[in-house]
């Protein structure tokens, strides 16, 4: 019997109002994968992110995660399921500082009452010293140990993207879906950035999904790819097959009738 | 109740709302532009009363010509408030300058309470306002006939300045991409100060006909008025001017029919308009028409 | 500096401060401690506004509602049998209200409960709304509260109000509560259901893919509110001794929302310093209002011109001064010994 897959995307189908964002699109991942989802702007892939986060509600299909059914369900349950994500256009919490931005992905395990962390009764205090030591772990983890008490909007770019990743790793996800994670860096912070994925892959036990442009960034460390073009599927298969395949080369640089 | 007496309600609740879809107007041209709920609004409605008061008392001015000076007095006092509340934080967050709205409705209103004084000023009523006129053995107020005249001209000069003109296709254009239409190279700060003009001048006629309603003045007496009005923007959905209008309208007629059909209900009637308000918002927030309440981008 | 030589730092002055709040109930005259006693209540009410505002970014404009519910509860709860009997002369309270009386913390306590049993009830439907409309289904819902309130007269007396109600409110009450809520509130602000509370305001869609209940946490920060604020009401109540409905218009949620953005929305710190300066500020423009004769002149005094003051007031803060006082900003030790330091090392130079 083969490995059962951790998430299934069932014949999703998104439209709003006249737009169909996404149509029949069908995803599987195996437990420990590390897989891309490419396209030109507009193909419909971080729809499909919104969809498997709960964000939106297919308007047909369904999402499966770890064989339960979670179409439709909210984010921050599906959240606590253990997907997490990052976001094209960083969204972090920008008056907050980095080390609270972390944590806030731990309240979701938190256990006290709001009455016990009122009374700073013992039981929350060792939850939330748990939680910091963990956060302080995971900003070690991405570089950002030094900066922990700085506040979030402040921060550079790259450092930024960076912290998003730490955030979503404190959700302690089991799959984790990347939304460009590579978008505007440097020759090197790529480089790094494919070592740090390949790392977290194995380090934290992951499933990982990503959107990506960056070409090597895809090709480098993703095991397969599937290639979306106004929000259908046009191929799927290994980086070499992509490369070398008519479909995906004619959706980025244009087929007949294409200025 | 007598059909004689349902169609004497039925002629109030015409004209009542008739002045709310007046002032309704006004409400949702500045929402659909700016986003921004204009708190003041119903005391820019009160003071346009007390302009046409003081043109009517004071200068002694024939009715017509004191109902276009207040007109004038009050765009101004709209366009105005416009500068100094709210064009200046245009790029603040929606909070403050709800605030600062809020802010304006009270000084206005408290400005009103000294300059004026609170107890409530009498509103001259005109000969020909006096007027009963008696159709098939009813008694009308020949003032509803002006009202319903006098706001269906308005609401004609409306549609014809909102679809026929340049500057009404800036405004729809503005309140369907704020940012496209300024890189289209529409002057914001002149479409926003005509918005504000276009629905001072409409809550002026509003107030003038109010005034000979309702002959009585006082310096709060647009803070319910403009709530209803509003109320009604939001019923036919805030930002559509046919939604203003309609839904202006019939606020100000159920509220007239209900407490004919249920007197003892009389003291629930903002009750009502409260509750409905409420309604609207969990239930269909846009309105009648539908208008697409603005979703976040992921 | 050490947290805990901070901790220690705050308990000292506490006992002090209440200490002196002791001496003054004795001591100081009527007028100031009634001033006093207002800038603690304002302080509660600013508290609980910033807890929802503030820190979770939630606009709500329902404050008046939960003040008007809390006071009326307490004012029932607390008044005396014939109080009541001479009150409801157009149509009796109802039972059990009418042969009750409670003494001041239980009353305290349940206006509080009521004013949270409507907060579930205001906040279920009208938290689901963003922004604009969350805050006019809050002014509804208050004004709502107020209407209803009218029409009960059996209940509540309806326009007449209640009048007779016991002074139970004074220096160590109030204030009392008002370091109580002040408590709550920044204890839950600097937990982990703060930072919950601060992502919702930040970025709603990123704290629910972060694993944030919005509803629950909204709905959390709202009932907490609504019960701090429905004590105010019943501290308010047995302040004035008479309440009727106009007294809880949307100008007392004007009053708050003012003291918020002077102190700096969501400074727990500038709210307090915002209420001293408002509240005795408020008072000193009543001169204003009232005939002055200064060396035989006479000047008449003009009515209404505190509200022209303070809306002025209003919109300059608005459009000049955003972020108030603090800015968002608290107080902390580290941060006043470090001002202390800088002042005596100026003088040991000097």
């Amino acid at each position: 019997m083969s490995t059962p897959n951790i998430l299934k995307v069932d014949n999703v189908t998104m439209q709003f109002g006249g737009v169909v964002a996404l149509a029949d699109f069908s995803l599987e991942m195996k437990e420990g994968e590390l897989a891309g989802l490419i396209g030109p702007n507009g193909a419909g892939k971080t729809t499909a992110f919104n969809v498997i986060t709960g964000i939106y509600k297919p308007t047909k299909g369904r999402v499966y995660f770890d064989s339960k059914d979670i179409t439709g369900l909210r984010p921050d349950k599906i959240a606590a399921l253990g997907i997490a994500r990052t976001f094209q256009n960083i969204r972090l919490f920008p008056t907050l500082s980095v080390l609270d931005n972390v944590l806030v992905a731990s309240h979701l395990r938190l256990r006290s009452s709001p009455w016990e962390a009122i009374a700073r009764l013992p039981k929350y205090n060792k939850e939330e010293e748990l939680n910091r030591r963990e956060a302080m772990e995971l900003l070690e983890a991405v570089g950002l140990a030094d900066v922990a008490h700085e506040q979030a909007g402040g921060l550079p770019y790259g450092q930024q993207r960076r912290l998003e990743i730490a955030r979503a790793l404190a959700t302690r996800p089991k799959v984790l879906l990347l939304d460009e994670p590579g978008a505007g860096m440097s020759v090197e912070e790529i480089n790094e950035l494919m070592g740090f994925i390949c790392r977290i892959l194995r380090d934290f036990g992951l499933t990982i999904l990503l959107i990506e442009h960056q070409m090597r960034l895809v090709m480098g460390i993703c095991q397969w790819i599937q290639v979306l073009n106004y929000g259908r599927t046009i191929a799927r298969g290994t980086p070499l097959e992509i490369q070398n395949n008519p479909k995906v080369i004619e959706a980025y640089l244009g087929g007949k009738g294409d200025a | 109740m007598t059909f004689a007496l349902f169609l004497q309600h039925l002629a109030n609740g015409i004209s009542l709302g008739s002045l709310y879809a007046l002032v309704a107007v006004g409400y949702t041209i500045v929402y659909g532009i700016l986003r921004l709920i204009n708190f003041a609004h119903g005391d820019i409605f009160m003071m346009g009363a007390y302009f046409a008061l003081f043109a009517l008392s004071a200068l002694a001015l024939p009715w017509p010509i004191a109902f276009f000076l207040a007109i004038v007095a009050t765009v101004l006092l709209g366009v105005i408030v416009e500068k100094i509340a709210y064009k200046p934080l245009r790029e603040a967050p929606r909070m403050s300058a709800f605030i600062s709205a809020v802010a304006m409705s009270f000084f206005l209103e408290s400005f009103a309470i000294v300059v004026f004084g609170g107890r409530p000023k009498a509103f001259p009523r005109p000969e020909i306002f006096s007027a009963v006129i008696h159709i098939g053995g009813i008694a009308i107020q020949s003032i509803t006939f002006f009202i319903i005249g006098v706001s269906i001209i308005a609401f004609l000069i409306l549609t014809y300045l909102v679809y026929r003109t340049k500057m009404g296709i800036a405004m729809r254009a503005l309140s369907k991409d704020f940012e496209i239409a300024m890189l289209m190279g529409i002057r914001i700060d002149q479409v926003v100060s005509f918005t504000f003009a276009l629905g001072s001048s409409l809550a002026a006629v509003g107030a003038f006909m109010w005034g000979l309603k309702f002959p009585q003045l006082y310096p709060l007496m647009g803070v319910m008025p403009g709530i209803k009005a509003f109320i009604g923007a939001v019923l036919g959905g805030i930002g559509s001017i046919p939604g203003a209008l309609l839904g202006g309208f019939c606020l100000g007629l159920t509220e007239i029919m209900l407490i004919a059909f249920l007197p003892g209900l009389a003291g629930f009637r903002d009750l009502f308009s409260y509750s409905l308000l409420i309604l609207i918002l969990l239930l269909r927030p846009g309105g009648i028409f539908g208008v697409q309440v603005i979703e976040t981008k992921v | 500096m050490d947290e805990k030589i901070g901790k220690i730092l705050t308990a000292v002055f506490l006992l002090l401060f209440f200490g002196w709040l002791y001496w003054a109930q004795q001591n100081l005259n009527p007028y100031l401690t009634r001033i006093l006693i207002l800038c603690a209540i304002n302080i509660i009410l600013a508290t609980t506004f910033n807890l929802v505002f503030g820190y979770t970014g939630q606009f709500s404009l329902g404050h008046a509602g939960f003040v008007c519910v809390g006071a009326y509860t307490a004012a029932l709860l607390t008044m005396d049998i014939t109080q009541k009997k001479a009150n409801f002369f157009l149509a009796p309270l109802i039972w059990p209200l009418n042969s009750i009386q409670w003494p001041f913390l239980p009353s305290l306590l349940a206006a509080g409960s009521v004013a949270a049993l409507f907060g579930l009830i205001v906040g279920m439907p009208a938290l689901r709304l963003r922004g604009d409309y969350l805050a006019l289904s809050t002014l509804g819902f208050a004004e709502i509260i107020r209407v209803v309130i009218v029409n009960l007269q059996r209940v509540t007396n309806g326009a007449l109000g209640l009048k007779g109600i016991p002074s139970y409110t004074n220096l160590l009450w109030s204030w009392g509560w008002a370091i109580l809520a002040i408590f709550i509130v920044k204890r839950l602000g600097d937990s982990s259901y703060g930072r919950a509370f601060k992502a919702i305001r930040e970025d709603e869609i990123a704290a629910q893919s972060m694993g944030v209940n919005l509803f629950y946490h909204k709905l959390l920060a709202f009932t907490i509110a609504s019960f701090l604020t429905g004590v105010s009401g019943g501290l308010l109540a047995n302040l004035l001794s008479t309440i009727d409905p106009n007294a809880f218009t949307f100008f007392l949620t004007f009053q708050v929302v003012s003291i918020v953005v002077l102190g700096g929305v969501g400074s727990l710190t500038g709210s307090v310093i915002s209420s001293l300066i408002y509240i005795p500020l408020g008072e000193l423009l009543r001169a204003v209002e009232s005939p002055v004769t200064i060396a035989g002149l006479h000047i008449p005094g003009i009515p209404g011109m505190r509200m022209v003051a303070f809306s002025i007031m209003l919109l300059l803060l608005i459009l000049f001064y955003r972020k108030g006082l603090m800015g968002g900003r608290e107080f902390s030790w580290q941060w006043f010994w470090a001002r202390v330091q800088l002042v005596l090392g100026k003088q040991s130079e000097g």
